[in-house]
């Protein structure tokens, strides 16, 4: 116990460096979106107009306190782009969250059912294209999806239709690169709760007379919501910011609201509108974050 | 029994298509990328010409060498900082600012890439720092060192605790029992951390395309701007030669860590 204690000590100090980098690089540079947000857009470079200048003193930041505009939140409200892009980018994550649940399951459920050793295997064949680049992924697609491209191919081919089917740019396709891109995240903690159960309450529901969709129903599911709960916010908190697979995937008629921001940001350079459409994202986004920590913690304290 | 037989061939058959649906995608790339002719669905015969195109890319030579510059050193920085913060969360008891420490480490695991961008830029511009090499970098470190941290910190929680305690009551100080004993036995860890820093710097577009510069782009920026432009079969054999890099490190990561954990389980008893 004692041995602990003196150990605690230098593992304090280890703490410095990494401390001080996040402060610098993840703390304060929030601290500049929210300040940025706060400012009046101007045509300049870099295109804002700073509120407040530090080395003025505080009656300079008393003045600049005093011309913080919300001028940029009320414009988010006003206009109906933002609006519609922040529903859309919530019906988008919601319904492939829904679908990737839907697909993801039944696989987490036949790799926890394989034997031990299979298991590793499976885990190891679900991982490795999460570490293949995503980019790579989403382009892999294209190939597919695109108007004389494989899926058509083997369609008509098979006379399943009689001209060549629109895939790209459309809401389906984007669908599919983003189950594709985030199966392992959904599959990955399913698959952990899933392999912990017991096969015995299962058995012993089966034993007692429960049809088999009975015993999943009443039985495997429950016990498995853990599993559900962190895929889901693991899958669903990326997704409603994402900017790349709608924009290669998806038609160009409905914006999310990570398109907007970097359209915004570079297109329009209206910096300080895109700051405040962040923080607006950040704030949607914090219930599920601080879930998903309270998820983790609580998964962390069950592991030990 | 008869039931249970009949649940498994479903297990196995939505195992076989998941796992297609997840490898048939890549595995048509790779094949694409050998392919003779200019219209990318078409096939043309075998053939390595879009290898050939890619080598006399210099451009794209330029942004893959950029891109493996900032991998490794983003890794590397990334693995000691996030090393360093798995040790203090795990084996640091309290101290100050503790909660907001794992805050800080858990938020960009699962934050939009854009905001993190975006907070990244602003901070280089008022800094007034030329963006480049170094912004990404500093960029992608922040990015992965939370990675290399959840891994680190995972295995340092199933340790056996015990171990370390020997070793300082044989009179080793604390830090000699963290390097004698600790660190060997959580080296797998490390190197996975390393790994996973290194591909995910490799594959980011979003954070590295608000932090660089112009003439300063990574290859992931410049297979972007390509694939928005149309379909080129020359990124098809880009994306094979990334492919067989990542799986060669993959390969190089899981023989280092069967070497150390077999070395551990070894240690383990005793």
């Amino acid at each position: 116990m004692s041995g602990r204690r003196i150990f605690a000590r230098p593992a304090r100090f280890a703490a410095i460096a990494p401390y001080v980098w996040m402060v610098l690089f993840f703390l304060v540079p929030f601290a500049f979106v929210l300040k940025i947000s706060l400012s009046q857009t101007a045509i300049a470079q870099p295109p804002y107009e700073p509120v407040f200048d530090l080395t003025a003193g505080w009656e300079a930041v008393k003045t600049a306190l005093a011309a913080l505009s919300i001028d940029n939140f009320r414009l988010l409200i006003s206009d109906e782009i933002y609006a519609f892009a922040y529903v859309r980018s919530l019906t988008v994550a919601v319904t492939a969250t829904v679908l990737l649940l839907l697909i993801g399951y039944p696989i987490a459920y036949g790799m926890a059912r394989l034997p031990k050793r299979w298991q590793a295997v499976a885990m190891v064949l679900v991982i490795v294209p999460f570490w293949t680049s995503f980019l790579i992924r989403i382009y892999a697609w294209i190939n597919i999806l695109q108007h004389d491209g494989l899926l058509n191919q083997i369609l008509l081919a098979l006379h399943l239709v009689s001209q060549p089917v629109v895939w790209l740019s459309t809401d389906s396709a984007m669908y599919i690169g983003i189950v594709y891109s985030y199966l392992p995240f959904m599959i990955l903690p399913l698959y952990a709760t899933l392999a912990k159960m017991e096969p015995a309450l299962e058995e012993a529901a089966g034993d007692l007379g429960a049809p088999p969709w009975q015993v999943f129903w009443l039985v495997t599911f429950p016990l498995s919501l853990p599993g559900v709960g962190a895929g889901v916010l693991l899958c669903f908190i990326p997704i409603v910011g994402e900017f790349v697979i709608p924009d290669l995937l998806a038609g160009s008629n409905a914006l999310m609201i990570g398109q907007t921001l970097w359209l915004e940001f570079f297109t329009n350079k209206d910096w300080p509108v895109a700051s405040a459409a962040a923080i607006v994202l950040l704030v949607v986004l914090l219930v599920p974050l601080l879930l998903y920590e309270r998820l983790q913690k609580r998964q962390l304290e069950q592991g030990r | 029994m008869r039931k249970l037989s009949r649940l498994s061939r479903f297990n196995i058959a939505s195992l076989a298509l998941g796992l297609a649906f997840l490898y048939l995608p890549i595995l048509i790339l790779v094949i694409y990328s050998f392919n003779a002719s200019r219209l990318v669905t078409v096939w043309g015969g075998w053939s390595l010409r879009w290898y050939h195109e890619f080598f006399n890319d210099r451009a794209m030579i330029e942004a893959a060498w950029m891109s493996l510059r900032v991998a490794v050193s983003s890794a590397t920085i990334a693995t000691l900082l996030g090393t360093l913060a798995a040790v203090a969360l795990s084996r640091g008891e309290r101290f100050g600012g503790r909660t907001l420490f794992s805050g800080m480490l858990y938020a960009p695991l699962v934050m939009p890439e854009v905001i993190t961008g975006l907070s990244l830029l602003l901070l280089f511009v008022a800094l007034n720092a030329e963006r480049g090499f170094w912004t990404v970098t500093i960029a992608h470190t922040t990015l992965t060192m939370c990675f290399v941290a959840v891994v680190v910190q995972s295995r340092l929680g199933s340790l056996d605790r015990s171990l370390e305690e020997a070793a300082m009551d044989l009179g080793c100080d604390p830090v000699r029992a963290f390097v004698a004993v600790t660190l060997p036995l959580i080296a797998p860890a490390i190197v996975a951390g390393w790994m996973l820093a290194f591909t995910l710097s490799l594959d980011d577009l979003v954070i590295a395309s608000f932090t660089t510069g112009p003439g300063s782009a990574t290859l992931p920026i410049r297979i972007y701007s390509e694939v928005r432009l149309g379909v080129k079969p020359e990124i098809n054999a880009i994306c094979t030669l990334v492919i067989v890099l990542i799986a060669v490190v993959i390969v190089v990561a899981s023989l280092a860590s069967k070497l150390s954990s077999s070395q551990g389980e070894s240690a383990a008893p005793l």
